[in-house]
């Protein structure tokens, strides 16, 4: 295997790793108005993600990072071309980054009220932004021979793009709903369940709409590389059986089969992608390839070697940190934070 | 309008914003690893208490630092597009290296630092906090590895159309980094000890008993930070100006609105700067001083704009390659300025602290709240003078600003994002510093227990 391809393999895996902890994170964001009420259980509910969020936005950052360093044109055509949609998330990062640190700096039911739903919004836009741009990526758009992308925002917000978008939201708040189902008791998490078997029939519905819809307008289910229908067949499983855990009760394993659903949506993407890392509408000769798109191999090699180095400690120490913040919380929680 | 022009003030407004929050964060969480190192090996609750206190200072820097350093590494990407095909395959690397090895360290254990204090020993916390403070300065020291190549290229060779990274060791240790780096460093200690210290003075004139303790010594650490922070911060920028006038010379030219070559080379202390014609119209000079601070002798000539710009075309054909002088040399009067007066506040607070005559010395106190900022400017001022000294180039050499920008973007795109950053900083800025002040003259008793 070249470097190339490792490095589309662990493209795959930050994105990964960013869709499956930023997911839950996006979806307790997206949940907050709707199963909390009183102040105490916000902040229960806030705190079920407060001391990890930060840390998971990182796999966004170091996601984009490496795109800039293994595969540079990728970068600059996605982000360049992608203007305004990233603009737009970008502005939605902005307010709930900082309304988890300044909604609890004010004893003001206002104040507080204002950044809850900055934490709303700024859960839900990015999450369906993601979800927009990663079905136009599995679509293609209209790159040009010099690999610019000049279309704007408007071809971007097509139906298909959208309908993932609507996807990306159900998975994120099912798994959302599924991760404040281990995270917290009481009144709240009754609350949660509740919510989490709704959305689960949503996010089937649409799964499989969006699946069908994938195979008749993309070649991502049979890309002749590599055959993306492999993980989206395991993704549906997954997606069967958090539904039947869910229902027998067992908390644990449907977040971990809704985790897994995403992991593997986001394997199916690459995959169905692979050699390619954008697709160009216009001419085949104008994708941006895994050979076109990258870095020379001496930059390859040298990311290759920090990345074997510190993936690993990063998730050991990211371990440990759900580990240290194990313990259920609930509204009567005596250490909430923010 | 110009989407060149756009994107670079889109870029300033984003760069400038990030770095009033960003110094702070590095100054401070190494000041808290002290304070809190000193709490386990003292075992003395009050040092706690002031890890605690400060620690919402940092924590409301952090979170505004946070996500503005989002839009940068986004922006590299939004603006410069051309610039990422050119250069990602060598600024691309220390981005990426950054995100795993340090901000990926600090943001994680930051949730365990804010949360983790009744889960975690008081020693294991305290090795917490340092890890922060390792994360936030090694995610500078990689951030200004990319930005050296930008000022000094090295370890780099020109093939397929762009720059390819020939040398990764030749990068990490670019001289133009062990210059800037300690340079950034120590700023920030000293914008985090300034900052403190004009806090606690605010608490020490209000004089109350209960709180005197508590800002005496916050007092103290403070200064020390401040003190340490601004001896070094002047020595190592002298010495990279020294560097500097052997790799930029004409960033530094600039700076000084050093026209004509002279040998010796006189120093400008006041100027009224006129860029068209190319001279100062009015100056106070004072004689050999520029050649005593650029070659540490009273003879060794320095070559003027106008001589260099000459140089620039023979070596890169036609153009102007002279920065924007008046931003530079007033840049690098109020940076130096502010530098030394820095010094003497920050001798006198220590010696008056040390002596116990602070509240003797009301005056003293009363004038360092209004110089908790003055780090900041001086920072704001420095960072002008090395990203508009780089003109015209985006990378010092090898490519231009004009050919780095985004073809894909129009300048209507750009008004919209950039007033939508603007509007959203401005709130952001007021809610900071109005939360900044909030807990800053809080009571350290009451702010406790709240679990805010």
């Amino acid at each position: 295997m070249d470097l190339n391809t490792l490095w589309f393999i662990l493209l795959t895996v930050l994105f990964s790793g960013f869709f499956f902890l930023e997911g839950f994170d996006y979806g307790v964001g997206i949940l907050l108005p709707f199963v909390a009420r009183s102040d105490r259980e916000r902040r229960a509910v806030i705190n079920a993600i407060g001391p990890v969020w930060d840390g998971n936005e990182v796999w966004m950052i170091t996601a984009g990072g490496a795109m800039f360093a293994a595969f540079p044109h990728m970068y600059a055509t996605l982000f360049s071309g992608f203007y305004l949609a990233l603009v737009f998330m970008l502005i939605g990062l902005i307010i709930r980054g900082v309304a988890f640190e300044f909604r609890g700096k004010r004893d003001d039911p206002k104040w507080r009220e204002t950044w809850d739903w900055a934490i709303y919004y700024g859960s839900l836009i990015p999450a369906l932004i993601w979800g927009i741009t990663v079905a136009n990526l599995m679509r293609g758009v209209a790159i040009e021979g010099d690999l610019n992308y000049y279309g704007g925002l408007i071809p971007l917000l097509n139906p298909y793009a959208f309908f993932g978008g609507l996807v990306f939201l159900a998975l994120f708040i099912l798994h959302g709903a599924s991760f404040l189902g281990i995270k917290l008791e009481g009144v709240v998490k009754d609350r949660v369940k509740d919510v989490t078997g709704k959305i689960w029939v949503v996010a089937v519905v649409l799964t499989v709409a969006f699946l069908i819809w994938t195979y008749l307008a993309t070649d991502i289910l049979n890309n002749p590389g590599w055959d993306g229908l492999i993980p989206a067949i395991l993704a549906a499983v997954a997606l069967l059986l958090s539904g039947l855990f869910y229902k027998m009760g067992r908390e644990g394993w449907t977040f971990l089969c809704g985790g897994l659903v995403i992991i593997l949506a986001t394997v199916m993407v690459f995959s169905g992608l692979f050699p390619r890392l954008m697709i160009s509408t216009l001419d085949p000769a104008y994708d941006l390839t895994i050979y076109n798109a990258s870095s020379s191999p001496y930059t390859l090699k040298v990311i290759t070697i920090v990345a074997a180095i510190f993936l690993p400690v990063v998730l050991a120490y990211q371990g440990w940190t759900y580990w240290i913040f194990r313990k259920r919380l609930s509204p009567d929680s005596p250490d909430l934070h923010y | 309008m110009d989407p060149v022009i756009l994107s670079r003030w889109q870029f300033a407004i984003t760069t400038i914003f990030h770095f009033f929050f960003v110094p702070v964060t590095l100054g401070l969480s190494l000041f808290l690893a002290v304070l809190e190192t000193k709490y386990v090996t003292s075992g003395e609750e009050i040092y706690k208490k002031m890890v605690k206190f400060w620690g919402k200072i940092f924590l409301i820097n952090f979170a505004i630092g946070v996500v503005t350093g989002i839009v940068q590494e986004f922006h590299f990407g939004l603006n410069w597009s051309e610039y990422a095909r050119f250069m990602g395959d060598v600024f691309g690397a220390p981005l990426a290296i950054e995100g795993l090895m340090a901000f990926f360290l600090e943001s994680t254990f930051i949730g365990v630092w804010i949360f983790g204090w009744d889960k975690l020993s008081p020693k294991a916390h305290a090795g917490v906090a340092w890890l922060i403070a390792i994360g936030s300065n090694l995610s500078a020291l990689w951030i200004l590895v990319a930005n050296s190549f930008m000022q000094n290229p090295v370890g780099y060779a020109i093939r397929n159309g762009r720059a390819e990274m020939t040398d990764f060791w030749a990068l990490v240790s670019n001289p133009n980094v062990r210059y800037q780096f300690p340079h950034v460093v120590t700023a920030g200690v000293a914008v985090g000890g300034f900052l403190i210290m004009s806090f606690s003075a605010w608490h020490l004139l209000k004089d109350k008993a209960e709180t005197r303790e508590f800002f005496t010594r916050s007092f103290r650490w403070a200064a020390i930070f401040a003190l340490i922070g601004a001896l070094l911060v002047g020595l190592i920028g002298h010495a990279q100006g020294q560097f500097l006038a052997q790799s930029q010379p004409l960033k530094i030219a600039a700076m000084e609105g050093h026209w004509e070559t002279e040998a010796p080379a006189s120093f400008s202390v006041i100027a009224i700067v006129n860029q068209e014609k190319q001279a100062n119209t009015f100056e106070i000079k004072v004689p050999k001083f520029l050649s005593l601070m650029l070659f540490n002798d009273l003879s060794t000539g320095f070559k003027g704009l106008k001589e260099l710009q000459e140089e620039e075309i023979a070596k890169y054909g036609p153009g102007n390659y002279i920065p924007p002088v008046l931003i530079s040399y007033w840049s690098s009067r109020t940076m130096i300025g502010i530098g030394l007066v820095m010094v003497l506040i920050a001798i006198l607070a220590v010696w008056w602290s040390w002596k116990e005559k602070l509240q003797e010395r009301r005056w003293f106190l009363r004038m360092l709240i209004l110089t908790g900022l003055l780090p900041t400017i001086a920072i704001t001022a420095g960072w002008l003078i090395a990203e508009t000294g780089r003109w015209p180039w985006i990378v010092h050499g090898l490519q231009k600003i004009e050919d780095a920008v985004s073809p894909a973007i129009t300048p209507g795109i750009i008004i919209f994002s950039m007033s939508s950053f603007l509007v959203l900083y401005s709130v952001l800025g007021v809610i900071g510093v109005s939360l900044m002040l909030k807990y800053g003259k809080s009571d350290p008793a009451a702010a406790e227990g709240k679990g805010e």
